[in-house]
């Protein structure tokens, strides 16, 4: 095999992968249903109850507190564990999720 | 007239056209009927997010043998007097009002391939997928003493929320003060890993405040603590010096029921109030179904739709699975597996495959004391080249110490939950 035909394969490889890698269209939707067990089905907490409602906040302060939960900038019992496992990219479509959602 | 079996029936019928029909995206393009046996916090969160996620295209019934919900999480408490069964108890008309159809009734069989589940009472139903949610069941073989009934209801396990909690609540108010609580721990795995040293803390708590000087012992077949071990055993020396005598490696051979002594195999513990937490497997529906056993106890499954390796259009979640790396058998996991199966489901009734990215959370929290709390969580995500979920590097942790904050978060966090599953 020649380099430009192993070149062009590798090409075709990296195409093949990402478009398996497509989002499922209810990936986020998905992703927000993580959170319910303490922030309720559609981040609509039960009042009175102690946990913070995440439906209708606005998305750049769910954003911001999360990337301060991540940086550990923010005091917190447990956010910034559980803000550790999402990326930059998934806190961004969590955020617009939840403000999206009516409180 | 349509009988529910004809009914069902011609859903069925209906099913078949649509997923012909039906090709791209959105949810709500799917249609069928899923019945979902067990209705706990796997069970219970599918067949309410089945509904929700479908905006109600998808048929969803429920076949559950008790008339209302009883959580194991925060049991414990019931156990330790510090909270009422009522407060444990939710009802299953929340479902009803998400349109699932709420069967009371005993599942006897499943057949994978004519896709049919038979019930005690209410003769055959017929599914496009179904649901094994069924918790654990237990090892007797390996405790013979207690395969009778009548031992069983001296001997408690109160592993199962409802009326083995309240006995063994009983027992422990009919314990004179001075006397002996022994647990016995199984190996690891078994639900809820956190959940015999909470108990354990607990009951101490309710001994030093009620009864100084009664004991508790705790006989763990395992080597060390399962889970948080640096919180609990903290907890122990600081707050129950003199009360907690925990002993790991002492694995429960048998039971002598007359005398309320645990019988390891160099030693012979003798209680006045005898718990025993036995070994456990997959819930007798998964281990009947055909589906693939781990060992023959846990059920293996594919992580991207909680479907059995083997046993097509059966889906198994909760504590029946054969747990991904690290992650617990718990009522938070449960939940956790009920969402990611519900939506993989509503993708395959639609024709379209599963969320190749499904993700999972987990906290359990434990109380040591009436006021005070501990947490471990971790985050889930599914790795495509192992085929199984894995911690997110990182996200995963304990509290710092014991507080009284997450005694509040905890107690929020059951309310939630229940109303996540059920309301
Ligand atoms: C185990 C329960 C639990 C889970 C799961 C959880 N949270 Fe939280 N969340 C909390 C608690 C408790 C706080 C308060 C801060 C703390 O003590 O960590 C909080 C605080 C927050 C806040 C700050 C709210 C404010 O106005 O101060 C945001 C935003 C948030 N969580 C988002 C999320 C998102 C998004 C998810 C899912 C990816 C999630 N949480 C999952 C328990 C949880």
């Amino acid at each position: 095999m020649n380099r430009t035909i192993r070149t062009a394969s590798l090409a075709a490889l990296v195409l093949v992968s990402g478009a398996a890698a497509a989002q499922d269209p209810n990936f986020t939707r998905n992703l927000a249903a993580t959170c319910a067990p303490c922030h309720g089905t559609n981040g609509k907490a039960i009042p009175g109850a102690g946990q913070v409602p995440l439906a209708g906040e606005a998305q750049e302060t769910i954003a911001s507190r999360l990337h301060e939960f991540r940086a550990g900038t923010r005091p917190a019992t447990i956010m910034h564990q559980i803000a550790k496992g999402y990326t930059d990219e998934q806190i961004k479509q969590l955020a617009a999720w939840f403000a999206a959602q009516k409180k | 007239m349509l009988n529910r079996r004809d009914f069902i029936k011609t859903l069925g019928a209906t099913a078949g056209v649509a997923t012909l029909g039906g090709c791209a995206g959105g949810a709500s393009k799917a249609r069928g009927h899923v019945v979902v046996v067990g209705g706990g916090y796997g069970g219970a969160t599918a067949a309410k997010y089945l509904r929700l996620w479908s905006n109600g295209s998808v048929d969803v019934t429920l076949i559950e043998r008790n008339t209302e919900f009883i959580s194991c999480p925060i049991s414990n408490l019931v156990i330790s007097g510090d909270k009422a069964l009522a407060d444990i108890t939710v009802s299953y008309e929340g479902l009803r009002k998400w349109g699932v159809r709420v069967v009371h009734d005993s599942v006897l069989g499943i057949d994978a391939e004519k896709r049919t589940i038979k019930l005690e009472k209410g003769g055959e139903i017929n599914y496009d997928r179904a649901i094994l949610s069924p918790g654990v069941d237990f090892l007797w073989d390996q405790v013979p003493a207690l395969k009778s009934a009548d031992a069983q209801a001296k001997i408690l396990h109160a592993w199962k929320a409802g009326p083995q909690t309240v006995a063994l609540r009983k027992q422990l108010e009919d314990l004179k003060d001075g006397g002996v609580y022994a647990l016995t721990i199984p190996k690891a795995p078994y639900r809820c890993p956190p959940g015999p040293y909470e108990r354990i803390s607990v009951i101490a708590d309710y001994f030093k405040r009620h009864k100084p000087k009664s004991k508790v012992i705790a006989l763990d077949a395992n080597p060390e603590v399962t889970s948080k071990k640096g919180l609990f055993t903290k907890a122990w020396d600081e707050l129950y010096k003199g009360i907690v005598d925990y002993r790991p490696n002492s694995e429960l051979r048998d039971v002598d029921v007359a005398n309320r002594t645990a019988i390891l195999e160099f030693d012979k513990v003798k209680a006045d109030v005898l718990n025993v937490v036995p070994p456990q497997r997959a819930g007798d529906i998964v281990a009947k179904s055909g589906a693939k056993l781990a060992n023959g106890r846990w059920a293996e499954v594919d992580w991207l739709s909680l479907e059995s390796v083997n046993a097509k259009g059966i889906h198994i979640l909760g504590d029946s699975t054969l747990s991904a790396p690290l992650m617990p058998k718990s009522g938070f996991m449960a939940n956790q597996h009920g969402k990611v199966a519900a939506a993989a489901i509503l993708n395959l009734l639609a024709g379209e495959a599963p969320n190749p990215e499904p993700f999972m959370t987990n906290t359990c929290y434990s109380f040591v004391d009436a006021k005070n709390v501990i947490h471990v969580a971790s985050v889930h995500r599914y790795d495509a080249e192992k085929k199984t979920l894995i911690v997110v590097p990182g996200a995963s942790g304990v509290s710092a110490q014991r507080n009284e904050i997450e005694a509040a978060y905890a107690i929020g966090w059951a309310k939630n939950i229940w109303a996540d599953a059920l309301a």
